[in-house]
């Protein structure tokens, strides 16, 4: 199989993984994506995918206003808040 | 035996009969946990407080001779995977420690309708990844009849609970066997129902298109009887299915003559058990007997269905899991720097090793470049396995395997060799994959240990694996219960 580049998946994943843990999922992923490489030898051409198992489609409702949570409800479980709002370290 | 070690239609019956109070057996229970959770460990968070007001309540209606919901306020456990207002769901995750939901998952609210009498939120691996509840923040749960090996998982802690009478009956959830194989381990019922029967709203997501909540109870009744409950339309879920189920209890009848069982022989080969083989062989000469035709037949793509789940899962995973990022509710990890800091600490030390490792499987199949060979291919996989089932159908009434190739295993003998523990659930997961109803039951014992047989049905067709399932558990005529049950009586 292809290399598996643990620094680049660890980024897109936004995980802060230890030397230690780069190792081990290292090699734990690749054994692990060596046993997934038996999909690739089925012929799949002409099958189209299953995202879903149940054929539902555009389920819609009635468009009336129902309750929904209270700012302090939805605000009860933040690390840290202020003024109604969430409040999170420099993004810039 | 204690009033506790009775299934639920039991206590309901002794409870109409005017022979227990509703909080008789809710104090038969809470003694049963105080002498062995210690050893079992199935609970994350115990609420007695809230049970017991419950069941002053009740024992009111009862006196008052009002009619009691259908619960019968028997004692029941949920897994910590589902929203309890009020009650914190931590997932047995670091990262939702703290975390109280501000509303009900749909299934506990239909539960709180018929007077539910909720016990506590039991262990399950970190958001349900895993196969024995070792992948826990809060510690491993033990299995009742061993306390050496696990109760499986990932819902594990809600199969022990029931299995030791810490609870007389739960809910868990199954990705790909999370509830039956567990069941299978413990020498309990699990089912996993139609893929959409049983609304997810408020069931913290782990993949999308496969999770499903069930019952987990002491037998096949009380199982229909919590899926009569839990199975039904909630317009807050968009894969709920459209249309009323049916009473399941109407469906347990001991008759499966003429009723044609297929045994894939993918499920029936590699790693199977010996003690395990010959236990399902068995029930399945019982089930002949009864009057079934029983047959092996082959699902060619079954063999592919654990690596292309072992793809999906973990996408589906991957994108679910991006909404832990320390902002709105849960762990954060203080002193960062900047936002990206904030976001790649918290998770990293919020998530436990198999949530990581998992997070970054399906992250690295969804990449650009990857995405095609590994999701893209997995996902018509999917499709060949519906195919395979759909034809099976065609023949067969319902398919039969075991539930799982072993009995429970030892503590910390997978829990360093990921692969190994995934095997464990071979015969479950393409269940999942093709949004199909399973039930697990106990068939017998290997070596002291429960053996589970797994019925496999078209959608929608509970009815048709719980008869069998009915059928077969009566024909058996024996109660599964852990030595250690014998042992708290004595104390």
């Amino acid at each position: 199989m292809e290399t598996f580049d643990v620094d680049h998946v660890a980024w897109l994943s936004r995980l802060e993984l230890t030397q230690e843990e780069k190792e081990l999922f290292g090699k734990q992923l690749k054994q692990i994506l060596d046993h997934a490489e038996v999909i690739k030898s089925v012929d799949t051409s002409g099958i189209s995918p299953t995202y879903h198992p149940i054929p539902l489609k555009n389920v819609m409702r009635e468009d009336v206003i129902l309750s929904s949570l209270s700012q302090e409800e939805a605000l009860s479980n933040a690390p840290q808040r202020e003024g109604g709002a969430f409040v999170v370290p420099r993004i810039m | 035996m204690e009033l506790c070690d009775l299934t639920a239609w039991q206590g309901m019956d002794m409870v109409s009969r005017g022979e227990a109070k509703v909080s008789e057996i809710l104090e038969s229970v809470l003694k049963r946990i105080d002498q062995v959770e210690e050893k079992v460990r199935s609970f994350i968070t115990l609420t007695p407080d809230l049970a017991l007001r419950e069941t002053k309540r009740l024992d009111e209606k009862v006196g008052k001779s009002e009619e009691l919901g259908r619960t019968g306020g028997i004692p029941l456990a949920v897994k910590d995977v589902l929203c309890t207002k009020g009650v914190r769901t931590t997932c047995a995750s670091r990262i939702l420690e703290n975390y109280i939901p501000v509303y009900d998952a749909t299934v506990i609210d239909k539960l709180k309708r018929e007077d539910m009498v909720m016990v506590g939120k039991t262990n399950m691996d970190e958001f349900a990844m895993g196969s024995s509840t070792e992948n826990s923040s809060f510690g491993p749960t033990s299995n009742p009849w061993d306390l050496t090996t696990v109760p499986g998982g990932s819902s594990g802690g809600s199969a022990a609970a029931v299995a030791a009478g810490e609870a007389m009956w739960s809910l868990g959830s199954d990705t790909g066997g999370s509830i039956r194989q567990p069941a299978s381990f413990c020498g309990v019922v699990g089912m996993k129902p139609t893929y959409g029967l049983v609304s997810r709203y408020g069931l913290v997501a782990f993949a999308s298109s496969l999770d499903q909540v069930g019952p987990i109870t002491k037998d096949v009744r009380d199982c229909a009887l919590l899926m009569s409950i839990l199975a039904g339309h909630d317009p807050l879920d968009s894969t709920s299915l459209p249309g009323e189920p049916p009473d399941y209890l109407s469906s347990l009848r001991e008759d499966i003559r003429g009723l044609k069982l297929g045994v894939p022989e993918e499920l029936w080969g590699e790693g199977l058990a010996p003690g395990v083989r010959a236990c399902v062989e068995s029930a399945l000469r019982l089930l002949e007997e009864l009057g079934a035709m029983v047959e092996f037949t082959s699902l060619p793509s079954l063999k592919y269905a654990l690596s292309a789940y072992y793809i999906i899962a973990p996408a589906e995973a991957s994108s679910n899991l991006a909404r832990y990022d320390g902002v709105r509710y849960g762990y954060r990890s203080e002193e960062s720097e900047d936002v990206m800091e904030m976001y790649s600490r918290t998770r990293a030390r919020g998530f436990g090793q198999e949530v990581k490792r998992r997070i970054m499987l399906g992250t690295y199949a969804l990449s650009a470049g990857y995405y095609e060979a590994y999701y893209g291919q997995a996902q018509k996989i999917r499709t060949l396995i519906v195919r395979d089932f759909q034809s099976a159908f065609q023949r067969f009434d319902l398919l039969v395997s075991p539930t799982s190739p072993t009995t429970a295993f030892k503590l910390g003998e997978k829990v360093d060799d990921p692969l190994s523990m995934y095997l464990s659930d071979v015969c479950t997961i393409p269940v999942n994959l093709a949004g199909i109803p399973a039930i697990s039951i106990p068939c017998g014992l290997d070596q002291g240990m429960p053996v589970g047989i797994q019925f496999i049905g078209k959608a929608l067709d509970e009815a048709t694996v719980l008869r069998a399932a009915y059928s077969l558990e009566r024909a058996l005529d024996r109660r599964f219960l852990p030595p250690l049950i014998a042992e708290a009586g004595e104390s």
